[in-house]
C-alpha cells in the first residue's frame, strides 16, 4: 500500500520534472503576477507613509500592525 | 497553464497569510503593545513638560481605528494581502523555475524558491534596515527610509538573480561545488559593500527597552518565515499536480 503511493508521487513528480513551460508563455502572466505583488505591498508596506495616492490616513492606520511586523519602515 | 498557476498561488497566499497572522498575534502582538505603551508614555512626558514651559501641548494624534481593530482585522487583512501578492509574484517565479533547476522535481523547486525568496526580499534588506516597532522611527525620516528599504530590497533581489546567473555559467567550468561557492562569494561581496556604501539608520530612542525590540524583530523574521515557508511547502504540492496533468503540452 504504502510503496504504492510513494511510486504514485514519484512518478507525478518526475512528469512535472519534464515539464518547463516555454519562457514565451509565461512572460504576460509574469507582468500580471510582479503587478499584483507590487500592488499588494505597496498597499501594506508605503501607501499614506512615503508617498498617497488616496489622501488621509485610514489604509495606513489600518494595516499599521502589519507594515511594522513585515519589516516595512513606518513611525 | 501559467494562469492555473497564479490562481492557486493566490490562494495559497491568503492561506499563508492566515498563518502569519497566527503567528503575528502570537509573537508579534505584545511587542507591538508594550512599544505603543512606551510611545503614549512619551507624548504624555512631552505634553507635560510643554505645559509647565507654559506652551500650549502639543495636538494628539488623531484616533482612525482602535488597537483592537488594528491589532485584529486590520493586521488580519495586511498579512493576508501581502500573503496573496507574494503567492501570485511566487507562482510566476515557480513556472519560470520549475524544469529549469538542475535535476530538481517541483517540490524541491517550490521550497528553494521559498528560500531564495526569504533571503532576497526580507532577510538582507532587514539586515541592512531591520524592522521596528512603532515609536521607533521619526516621522519626518519616513520618505527617506522607505526609499532607501526599498531600495535595499532592489539591490537584494538584483544580487541574487545575478548570483543564480553568474552561477549557471561557473558550474560548466569549476564544476557544482566550486562554481556555486564562487556565485555565492561573488553575491556576499555585492552585498556586503552595498551594506558599508548606504546609509545606516538608527533612531531607536536610548530608553526604549532592548527586550521589546529583540522580540520585534525576531517576531517579524519568524512572520516571513511563515509567509514564505508556508508559499513554498503549499505550492510544492499543487505547483507539481499542475504540471503533472499538462505533461503533453510540452
Ligand atoms: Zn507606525
Amino acid at each position: 500500500m504504502a510503496t504504492d503511493e510513494t511510486s504514485a508521487v514519484t512518478s507525478a513528480s518526475d512528469l512535472a520534472l519534464k515539464v518547463a513551460i516555454p519562457i514565451k508563455e509565461i512572460m504576460p502572466w509574469a507582468i500580471f503576477g510582479v503587478v499584483i505583488m507590487a500592488v499588494a505591498y505597496y498597499f501594506v508596506g508605503a501607501e499614506q507613509g512615503a508617498t498617497s495616492i488616496f489622501s488621509g490616513m485610514s489604509i495606513h492606520e489600518f494595516v499599521h500592525d502589519a507594515r511594522h511586523l513585515l519589516g516595512f519602515p513606518c513611525h | 497553464m501559467v494562469g492555473q498557476l497564479i490562481l492557486r498561488g493566490f490562494i495559497i497566499g491568503i492561506v499563508a497569510g492566515l498563518l502569519a497572522f497566527g503567528w503575528a498575534k502570537t509573537f508579534g502582538e505584545p511587542a507591538v503593545n508594550i512599544a505603543i505603551h512606551f510611545e503614549s508614555a512619551q507624548d504624555e512626558a512631552k505634553a507635560a513638560a510643554a505645559v509647565a514651559a507654559g506652551k500650549p501641548a502639543p495636538p494628539e494624534d488623531p484616533v482612525i481605528f482602535s488597537r483592537t481593530v488594528q491589532s485584529g482585522i486590520g493586521l488580519l487583512t495586511g498579512m493576508v494581502a501581502a500573503g496573496a501578492g507574494l503567492g501570485c509574484l511566487f507562482a510566476v517565479l515557480f513556472a519560470f523555475a520549475n524544469g529549469r533547476m538542475g535535476n530538481l522535481a517541483s517540490g524541491p523547486t517550490s521550497v528553494l524558491l521559498a528560500f531564495y525568496g526569504l533571503i532576497s526580499v526580507y532577510l538582507v534588506p532587514a539586515l541592512k534596515y531591520p524592522p521596528n516597532p512603532p515609536s521607533v522611527g521619526e516621522p519626518a525620516t519616513i520618505k527617506y527610509r522607505t526609499g532607501l528599504y526599498f531600495l535595499m530590497m532592489a539591490i537584494s533581489i538584483a544580487s541574487t538573480l545575478g548570483a543564480l546567473r553568474l552561477r549557471r555559467s561557473l558550474v560548466p567550468r569549476y564544476g557544482t561545488w566550486n562554481g556555486s561557492l564562487l556565485a555565492l562569494g561573488a553575491y556576499l561581496v555585492v552585498i556586503a559593500a552595498f551594506f558599508v556604501i548606504l546609509p545606516g539608520i538608527n533612531e531607536v530612542p536610548a530608553t526604549f527597552p532592548a527586550v521589546t525590540l529583540w522580540n520585534f524583530r525576531l517576531a517579524s523574521l519568524g512572520i516571513q518565515t511563515v509567509l514564505w515557508g508556508s508559499i513554498g511547502i503549499i505550492f510544492g504540492y499543487v505547483g507539481a499536480q499542475v504540471m503533472a496533468s499538462h505533461p503533453q503540452s510540452r
